[in-house]
Formats: structure tokens, sequence, C-alpha cells
């Protein structure tokens, strides 16, 4: 009897859990991915690539719908991860902490979506080191959907991302930084667009229906690898735009892409670099240096397959810049698979084909400055321009695996001693010098009431009592960071004069 | 105890002012007292102004927070923890505090009517207050003054950048014939007969004997060295930057992030951690009613897609040297933030040719979004290291007067 009954309960819940199996929407069914960062990168000795595993260290913050992403941020300290939950959040979420991570949950199709609703400017702003974004669909947005400004060592991937306004993926300034398996489309500038940045890798990506699927700019050590770039304006873009702080490009590698159809009209904002990129351009080079194509698939691009240009002939309508060579040199053309390019050239290019009785577009096209270049089998292919191109000195890239780097980009060392110094004379020396009475007491008075006591001074910092008649009230120095306070308080107390 | 404390830090405070000689070191209730004791007489500074830490060479060392940090390529921009750019110190306290003497002196022009101070006046974010500056005998400029705060860290000057270092720089304002009037000769002549600033020299610039005659390039290194010591760098910007988030209200913040956002693009030519990536940019800002078109740039570098471009100044400070742009057409921030939100070449002249930024385009902020920049704005505000203007210059001291040597 007793039997049967334990064998009928047992049979219940069994057929809950394999209902729950089968059929179950609670979130314990999803399983999560992995709270680690995987950080790639080649070995030191430049031979096959090797993955790293970094585990978390710190603590998850669950954001679900209706909840909101930057109060997680705001509790979040380095080295934790928030966990974004299927939903639809409307904000900007901004970093300026480092080794944060975002980690969208996927769930039965449902993603955890930012929308701008076209009136918020960016999805993601973030400034710190070691930034992970990974698994999110960001739409509607006016300005930016993943912006980075300084911050070394991130991950982007897994992201996709619509309509955007300006670019889809923007690291400026950043080094060391891994882009990859992310969907972009719709957006008016570059999609994927690297600038001012050391090496980055950009792989796995799909971009389709923008201004420009990717594009390099005024960054060096750069990998555009595996990517499908089809029905943009310009596909692959690496150039060097004027007018910025960094005032190169150079060591990039466009190798293993399909790159084809980009005969998008362009609908790019007036004035923007981009806008005059003539429609059907598979991959442009303009003023970059050594920039190697190789592997490629470029098919289908109406106007020509690559163009590599100078300044003068770019089209980009900005004033010069007498601190940037305008020039693409070294430019190096392995082996690349191209077919059907130059169908229908336009402007200048349509041109200058009429001048050569033709009227398709070459497969690649040089024109204007720049010298060394060379190309591997030049005769297979339609060209204009490439009567200097040289026989290249290699004839594959495959030694390099990554641009990463070995180690993440660390932050300068700085001992305690040297925050001490930096923060005595950065800020303290506007009210205190050592024997000299200046708004506050001389330092060498703060030595005699605190001897041996730096936590006495690291208390006054944080709260200032007024102790004396003939000296104004120090404002509270609380800003300060725990180490900066201490360092400061021992560096005080160490001086000599 | 507490009173032993007291009476040794009175008799230090004395001993100070008496001996070290060191205005810039006094506090204001003292300088009175000061300033009787030494009426007759200038001494230099022998320690650093602040900011700066005297190294064993008698040479003043930049010190700051942000020289925890990196830069990409070395160019001091970026993002928040980001370095400076390359920094102009190294001189030594008695250059700086000489050229302190020398920037607030009206000697320097011709008819000692206006020092470098008239125009570049500290309690006015070491600018003027006024859209354009003005020269001797009231002669009006054809751009405004713009601020010194941080030159230390530039390496363009003049609106149109046409110098590259702060010694050249000076020498445009001396000699041009509608700002200081000078002639080299006549400004080496007028310092070489004040006694006090030979002796002041001697004490700068003691590589030479004493009794040699004042030189201009000791003239302009001393400036140089005074305007590299005016550093604004500890803005409660600087305190979010540096990490501590509580710094900046809700509202800054918001302003901050559409500051930095892709669709104000503020940041992208004013950018951290000094406010400006140094460039030259062609935006198509307006003239005054009824001025002629101002080429900037173009004529400096003989290149006609620079026309009308100028170099993109520093926002630090920038609450204090209204009105704005090159030709103080804007009084308020808010109304300079909207001049970028009114469409790209909105402001340029009818047939005018112009190869405006590609970062002026239509962002269409809201007045509320202009409103948080302005908030923003006002938190690069710091004047924490103002130096001290001098009760008395060397060519009002009483000649008569032989100081002992």
């Amino acid at each position: 009897m007793y039997k049967k009954i334990t064998l009928a309960l047992l049979l219940l819940v069994a057929g809950i859990l394999l209902g729950k199996y089968f059929f179950g929407t609670n979130d314990n069914a999803v399983v999560l991915p992995s709270p680690n960062k995987l950080y790639r990168a080649t070995g030191e000795d430049g031979k096959g690539s090797i993955e790293r595993n970094e585990s978390l260290q710190g603590s998850i913050h669950e954001v679900k719908n209706g909840g909101s992403i930057q109060e997680a941020v705001k509790k979040a300290v380095p080295g934790d991860l928030i966990r974004v939950f299927p939903g639809v959040y409307k904000e900007t979420v901004y970093v300026d902490k480092d080794d944060i991570s975002f980690q969208g949950i996927i769930k039965e199709g449902e993603w955890p979506v930012l929308d701008g609703s076209k009136e918020l400017n960016d999805a993601f702003l973030y400034s710190g080191n070691g930034i992970l974004i990974e698994n999110f669909k960001i739409i509607n947005y006016k300005g930016n959907g993943i912006m980075g400004q300084a911050g070394n060592n991130f991950v982007l991937r897994n992201n996709w991302i619509m309509d955007a306004g300006v670019y889809g993926i923007f690291p400026q300034f950043g080094i060391n930084g891994l882009i990859e398996h992310n969907i972009l489309t719709g957006i008016e500038d570059a999609a994927i667009y690297v600038g001012m940045c050391d090496n980055i890798d950009v792989r796995h990506n799909e971009v389709f229906g923008n201004v420009a699927g990717i594009e390099i700019e005024n960054s060096r050590h750069c990998l555009v690898e595996n990517n499908l770039a089809y029905d943009n304006t310009g596909g692959v873009l690496a150039f060097i735009t004027p007018g910025l702080p960094v005032k190169t490009t150079f060591d990039v590698i466009i190798r293993n892409n399909f790159i084809s159809k980009n005969n998008h009209e362009n609908f790019g904002a007036p004035g923007s670099i981009v806008s005059g990129i003539p429609p059907g351009t598979g991959i442009l080079v303009m003023a970059a240096d050594d920039v190697i194509i190789e592997n490629n698939i470029i098919s289908g691009n109406d106007n020509a397959g690559i163009i590599i240009t100078d300044f003068k002939n770019g089209g980009a309508e900005a004033s010069n810049d007498p601190d940037s060579e305008p020039n693409p040199d070294r430019v190096v053309i392995l082996d690349n698979f191209m077919i059907d390019n130059g169908n229908n050239p336009v402007g200048e290019l349509k041109a200058l084909m009429m001048t050569q009785l033709s009227t398709t577009g070459p497969d690649i096209l040089a024109i204007g400055g720049g010298e060394g270049s060379s190309i591997r089998d030049l005769k297979r292919y339609r060209t204009w321009g490439l009567g200097d191109f040289g026989s290249p000195e290699i004839s594959s890239t495959s030694e390099v695996k990554t641009f990463l780097l070995d180690e993440p980009a660390e932050p300068r060392e700085i001992s305690k001693k040297d925050l001490g110094e930096m923060t005595y004379y950065g800020i303290c020396s506007g009210c205190h010098a050592y024997d000299i009475r200046l708004i506050g007491v001389p330092t060498n008075v703060i030595q005699m009431i605190y001897k041996d006591n730096p936590q006495g001074i690291v208390d006054y910092i944080n709260q200032p009592k007024n102790l004396r008649e003939d000296y104004p009230e120090m404002p509270p120095q609380d800003y300060l960071s725990e180490e900066a306070k201490m360092a400061v308080a021992e560096y005080i107390l160490s001086l000599k004069k | 105890m507490r009173k032993t404390v007291l009476l040794v830090l009175l008799i230090m405070s004395l001993a100070a002012a008496y001996y070290l000689s060191c205005e810039f070191n006094i506090s204001p209730n003292i300088a009175s007292e000061y300033v009787a004791v030494h009426n007759k007489k200038i001494e230099l500074c022998k320690t650093c102004p602040p900011g700066f830490m005297l190294d064993q060479e008698n040479k003043c060392i930049s010190k700051n927070l942000y020289q925890q940090y990196e830069s990409l390529q070395n160019i001091g921009v970026g993002g928040l923890k980001t370095a400076l750019p390359k920094v102009r110190d190294g001189f030594t306290p008695q250059q700086i505090d000489l050229g302190r003497y020398l920037f607030f002196d009206p000697v320097l022009s011709l008819d000692g009517s206006i020092s470098c101070s008239s125009c570049h006046d500290p309690l006015k974010g070491f600018s003027d207050g006024l859209a354009l500056g003005q020269g001797i005998n009231g002669a009006e400029l054809k751009r405004s003054t713009p601020s010194l705060w941080n030159v230390a860290y530039l390496n363009k000057f003049f609106w149109d950048a046409r110098a590259t270092s702060l010694e050249a720089q000076i020498q445009g304002p001396l000699y041009a014939e509608n700002e200081m009037g000078n002639t080299p000769d006549n400004l080496l002549s007028a310092l070489n007969q004040i006694s006090t600033y030979r002796r002041l020299f001697a004490e700068a610039f003691t590589k030479r004997s004493p009794n040699d005659s004042i030189e201009l390039i000791e003239i302009y290194t001393a400036i140089t060295a005074f305007e590299s010591s005016l550093i604004s760098l500890n803005s409660r910007y600087d305190q979010y930057a540096h990490g501590f988030h509580n710094a900046l209200s809700d509202k800054e913040i918001e302003g901050l992030n559409i500051f930095r956002s892709f669709v104000a693009r503020c940041a992208e030519c004013h950018t951290p951690p000094l406010f400006t990536n140094q460039q030259v940019a062609v935006i198509g800002s307006p003239e005054p009613e009824g001025s002629a078109f101002d080429p900037g740039a173009e004529i400096v570098f003989n290149d006609p897609t620079r026309r009308g471009g100028f170099k993109v100044p520093s926002l630090r400070n920038i609450e204090k040297t209204a009105p704005y742009m090159h030709s103080g057409n804007f009084k308020t921030l808010k109304e300079t933030a909207a001049f970028y939100n009114k469409g790209r070449g909105h402001a340029v002249p009818e047939g005018e040719k112009l190869y405006l930024h590609w970062h002026i385009w239509e962002p269409d902020l809201t007045e509320t979004e202009l409103e948080r920049l302005e908030d923003f704005l006002k938190t690069l505000t710091d004047e924490s290291f103002m130096p001290r203007i001098p009760e008395m210059v060397p060519s009002e001291v009483n000649e008569q007067i032989k100081t002992p040597s």
C-alpha cells in the first residue's frame, strides 16, 4: 500500500519535473552563460592563440524587466558582473568604473533590449578599463550603441544593434579590445568604428545596411577578420581622418572577410566623412599605411572591389591637416577572391573609366599618392592605377593570429610615495607649504601635531574640525580615494622641507 | 600644549613673513603687515607655486593626480582617467616669480599704461570679460582674449594657432602696435633702467654675470615660467574623474553624459582631461554684426581648406571667461551650446565656402539638455591655485632707495 502511494507520488513528481523540463518557463530553466570573461591572446612566441579564462571574483547584480541597469552600475564595484534579463530598458548606461561586466540573458529568443526611442543619446558609454558588454539588443538611439572613451582591455560581443544614429560600436582612445560576434544594421555612419585605438581585433561580425560596415580610423595594429559585410555603402574601411589628435593609421590586416554587394545608397549625414564614400565600395584604404588585404571574398561591389586613395582623391570634404601624411603607403594585396565588382561605377570613377572606354569599374583602383605598395598576382584582376605596385615580400599573414596584447594593458604602476607626492603637491599645496604660512597651517606644524599618526591626518581630511581661530576652516577632502588619503598623510609626515 | 603649538606657529608665521619674502605665500590677514615691512624691496620667491614640487636642481616639477594615468600614444586626450599632454615645467621658483612681476607690470607696454594682466585678468579667468580684446589706448582688437589657465599643456597659441611656444606667443601682444605697442629695443632699455629688475633678473638667471644687461630671451622665459604655473586641475569634475562620483549632482552627470555623447559630440574636440584636443577646427561661428569674415587659420597655414578655422580652446574655467568664441559673440554658455544645435553652417555668410568640421551637425538637443550642458561646464571651474597679484611691481619701486645686495 505504502509502496503504491510512494510510487504514485514519485511518478507525479517526476511528471511535474518532466513537464517543467519540456514546457517550463521559469528562470531556472535557462542555463545562464558563464560569468567568466574569456580573454583571447597570442602566446608570447606569437604562434598559436591561447584562451584565458578570467574567472569572476566579484558579485553578481541581477537586473530584471522594470529595473534599471544604471542603478546596478552605481552599486557595482570593480570585478562585478551585471546580469540583465529579458525586458525593455530605456536608459543610457554610463560606466566610469573599471572591470564591470554586462551580460544579457537571452531566454527563448527574448533579449534584454536597450531602447533609446529615438530620444536617448547613447546606450552604453564607458570610460573604465576592462569593460565587457555581451548579449544585448540595442535599438533606436540617437547617437551610438556602445561608445568607449579611453577604456582599455574591452570585450564587446554578441550584441545586436539596430538603428543607432551615428555609430553602432565605437571604442575611442582604447588599447587592447575585442569586438566579435555582433550584428549591426541601419546605422547612418559606421556600424563598427574603431577610432584612435591600438591593438583591436574585429572578427566574426555581420554588418549590413549601414553607410560603412567596419571602419578602422586613426588606429594601429588592428585585425579585421572573418566578418560578413554586405549591403553597406562601403564594406570595410581603413583610413586616416585629418584633424584628429592621433595622426596615423598603420598595421591593419583585413583578412578572410566576406565583402559583398556593398551597394547601398549613401545615407550618411551631410558633412560626415563617410558621406563621401561612393556606393558600391568593397574596401576603402585612404591614407592608411601598411594595410594588408588577404583572402577576402570581395564580390558584387558595383563601384570597385578595393579603392586605395589619398586625402585629395578620397572625397572627404574636410580641411587639411599638415600633421597627417596624406598618402597610403606600403599597402599589400595578397590573394583575394574578387568577382563581379564594378558593374556600376559612380562619380569620378565612372568618368575615369570612360577615359578607358570602359563602363565597368575595376576590382582594384589605386588613385593619388603613396609608395611601396604591392600586389600578388596583379594580372589576375581588373585594376586601374596599380602600375607602380611591386611584388609583396610576404605571401601570408598567417603568423599573426591576433593583435590583442599578450597581457592586458595595465594601468601605470604608482608607488604609495608617488601617490602621496602627487596628492600633496597637486592639491594640498594650494593651501599648505612646509615652513610658510599659506591659507592653512604650515606642513611642519601638521607634522608636530600628528607625529607617527597618519590615521589622524586621514580622519582630519575626512572631517576637518576647525581647531584654531586664526585659520579658515579646511573644506573636507573626502573625495580623495582611501589610498590617496593615507598616501598623502604618510607623505606629509615624511617631508623634510 | 595647544598654546605652545599656537605660539610656535605665531613665531613661525612672522619669521616666514619677514625672512622668506615670498609674497605669493602670504595669507590675506597678514599681507598688509608684510607690505609694510617690505614695501621698499621686492624679493623673489624661493619656493614653487602650488602644483609644483621643488627638485634638487631648484626646478619646479609639475605634480597632479593625472600623473597616475596613461594616454594612448602619449597624446594626453581620452577619457576620465587619462594622462594630460606633456607639460611645460622645470622653471626655477625665481623665474616663475619674476615672470609674475613682469606679467603685472605695465612697464612692458610702450607708454606704461597696460600690462599683460590688463587683458589676462586673473579675476576674469585670465581673460577680460570683453567680446573683443582691448589694446593700448583702447584699441579694439580683432578677436577675444584667450584664458591662460593650463597653457603649460598647450602646443598651439593664439586663436589661429600661429605660435607653437609661449615664448613666441608672448612676443605677439608685446610688439603688436594695437596691443602693448612696444618694441624689443624699447622694452630692453626700459627694464634695464630699473635696478630692481636688474637685480631680480640676475637672481633668476644665474648662468650669467649679475652685472650683465637683461636680455629679451630672459623676459620671454620668465613670463613663460609664470604662465606655465597657472594650473587648474582640481575642479569638481576632476574629483569625479578620479573616482569620487558624489562630486557631481545628478543634473551635472546628465550634462557630462550629453557632453560626451555622440549626439552633442562636445568631447570629440573638447576632449578630457584638458577639454581640448588642440586641433584647428572650422565650425562656422558668426562674426559680430557688421564685421568682416575672419579667415583665421587660412592665413597662417596658407590653406583655403582651413578658412575660418580656429584652435579648439580648453573649457577649463570656461564659466569665468564669457563672452565666448573667437569673436566673443555669445554671452552665455547656453547660448554658445545652442550655436552647435542650430544646424551645420547656419551662420556661414552667403558666398563663403568653408570646409566645416564633420562633427558640426544638427544634434537636435532639447532646451533641458542645453541647460544640463551648462550645468556640467560649470563643474570645470577651479581657481584654487590662483596666483597672488603683486602689491607692488618693480617699475613702481622708488629708485632713490638703494637696496642692499
